[in-house]
């Protein structure tokens, strides 16, 4: 049953169905809403949970990687310079292979300062060894959560996860969302089976010291995990209602002669402009990139066989390389004849509209790219 | 903010499918703000800020000098302003249509507080035709109880009628 809510809310709501033991999280714009909510629910004994108050994102993950070596399902929410703080402590939660799930309502970096969306924040953690999903809207926001928590607790993969929508454009929207019912997220979800944990009766130590002769083993185990769990992925979408069997979404790429890519909710803008397109006689689709780590490379790849030019959109930038998707198609898209290009879009909150994706398919198409979508050139 | 979400809902349980979010960032009581609202039969995917809109709700008259509020509007678009003022200064695109509501009056005696977002609400579904009285009715009960909620529906049904009965 559809229920009109806000983004945020719609969250809260699947995260206390998910049943979360303990959660610890640090308010910042615009994740508020979300962790105001849970620390709500648990206040009012809607949820049994753990909520630890903290003086900082650093140790808000830090209490969640605690919390869940000590054999809890975990929950935390952050963005932007809050993620930034928690940077140290990613590294260390994917390194004890703890399957905790975090939310980024994603949020541009500073300085200088702007509490407003792209997509720079969770891109900057790509290398932590968090598996980061992106959803297009809040139904896929709700469902995603789900999705998580089933594959980052699969014994075969124990990684965490980022479950990233837009800030504002999804956090603080409210559209109809159809939230699973406690019965069905427990059918889903079984409670968490920790694969080990800390227990006093029978010690054991995580995330010691590892020798040059160790070393390299650790980080081959996780990215061999990363690898699997594209397979976890598809087999935890198929037992969903809805469609999530696919890493990537086509939309109308079928006949398609150019393809846009993007992740998050510019997908809907980007698909309406599409339609629009169509009717004009261009064969234009998108692919909507799910997932970005793991990257689906072969799968994007595949995805693309049959376009002639590819348009990136990138809500964020690698400085002095260029925007993270991009530069990873392009890498996916090696040794094909097809031109690909890369267009740095929407940072910090910038608007786009149906008439900005059908100007990035104008230039794709006439070979103009790898810069950034409507700069305005006369305050540089 | 409120308004639009209360509208955005209204239009929901009357059986579309709708989206409100504000302009984001400048969200503080006093200060100018937008919210944008979007009603479709088919679920609802861009995400852009609305640059045409068929309607706008001007809740503070003050902002016409300032800010060019109809920008965007074309003919056949609606207009709702809270003023108690209908003969304000303003310019306004050939073929919209324009209605003024004392909504802070009639929030100040209903409520008793200026607060005009479910007045507002109560002109724009009789000026548009797009919410259902008793859809927006449904709404406010479900976000008010007890006595707020009758207050805030008579504010709205008093709103309603006098823009229905202008019609």
């Amino acid at each position: 049953m559809l229920e009109f809510m806000e983004g945020s809310h719609a969250v809260a709501e699947i995260v206390k169905r998910c049943r979360p033991q303990v959660i610890a999280a640090y308010p910042i714009t615009p994740q508020t809403h979300i962790v105001e909510d849970l620390a709500q629910m648990v206040a009012n004994c809607e949820l049994d949970a753990e909520y630890i108050t903290v003086e900082s994102e650093f140790s808000a993950l830090s209490a969640c990687l605690g919390a869940s070596a000590a054999g809890s399902r975990v929950y935390s929410a952050t963005t932007s310079q809050g993620l930034a703080l928690m940077f140290e402590v990613c590294f260390n939660v994917a390194g004890m292979r703890q399957p905790i799930v975090m939310t980024i309502a994603n949020r541009s970096l500073g300085a200088p300062l702007s509490i407003w969306n792209d997509q720079q924040d969770s891109i900057s953690l790509r290398d932590s060894g968090w598996l980061q999903y992106y959803a297009e809207d809040n139904q896929e926001t709700v469902d995603l959560h789900m999705i998580a928590y089933k594959v980052c607790e699969d014994h075969d993969i124990l990684l965490p996860a980022f479950v990233c929508f837009d800030g504002f454009i999804l956090s603080h929207t409210y559209e109809p969302v159809a939230l699973p019912t406690q019965e069905e997220v427990d059918a889903y979800l079984p409670a968490f089976n920790p694969y080990q944990r800390l227990d006093a009766a029978s010690p054991l130590s995580m995330g010691m010291y590892a020798t040059p002769d160790y070393y390299m083993e650790f980080r081959y185990e996780i990215d061999r995990a990363m690898q699997r769990s594209k397979q976890a992925f598809i087999k935890a979408g198929r037992e969903f209602g809805r469609d999530y069997s696919a890493l990537v979404e086509g939309y109308r790429l079928e006949d398609a002669d150019t393809a846009l890519v993007a992740m998050g909710s510019i997908c809907g803008t980007a698909k309406d402009a599409i339609d629009e397109m169509r009717d004009a006689g261009k064969k234009v689709g998108l692919l909507n990139i799910r997932m970005f780590r793991p990257f689906p490379a072969p799968e994007i790849a595949d995805a693309l066989k049959g376009v002639s030019t590819v348009a990136v959109l990138d809500k964020n930038i690698s400085l002095g390389s260029g925007g993270a998707v991009g530069t990873e198609v392009k890498a996916a898209l090696s040794g094909s004849n097809q031109a690909v290009y890369d267009y740095i879009i929407a940072l910090g909150g910038r608007d786009v509209r149906k008439r900005d994706i059908a100007a990035v398919v104008d230039l794709a198409e006439k070979g103009k790219g790898d810069l950034f979508y409507g700069l305005r050139t006369e305050v540089l | 903010m409120t308004a639009a979400e209360l509208i955005a809902f209204a239009a929901f349980e009357g059986g579309v499918y709708s989206q409100a979010f504000p302009a984001f960032g400048v969200e503080r009581r006093g200060a100018p703000v937008q919210a944008f609202v979007r009603f479709s039969d088919e679920k609802i995917r861009l995400r852009s800020q609305v640059y045409e809109p068929d309607y706008i709700i001007v809740q503070d008259p003050t902002l016409i000098g300032d800010v060019d509020v109809f920008k965007g509007m074309t003919a056949g678009g609606i207009a709702i302003v809270n003023t108690e003022k209908p003969d304000f200064d303003a310019r306004v695109p050939e073929g919209v249509k324009v209605y003024a509501v004392d909504a802070t009056t009639i929030a100040l005696e209903e409520l008793g507080v200026p607060i005009t977002n479910t007045t507002l609400m109560g002109a724009f579904a009789a000026a548009t035709g797009e919410i259902k009285l008793e859809s927006l009715e449904h709404a406010l009960r479900s976000r008010f109880s007890g006595s707020m909620a009758d207050k805030n529906v008579r504010a709205a049904e008093r709103a309603y009628n006098l823009v229905g009965g202008a019609l």
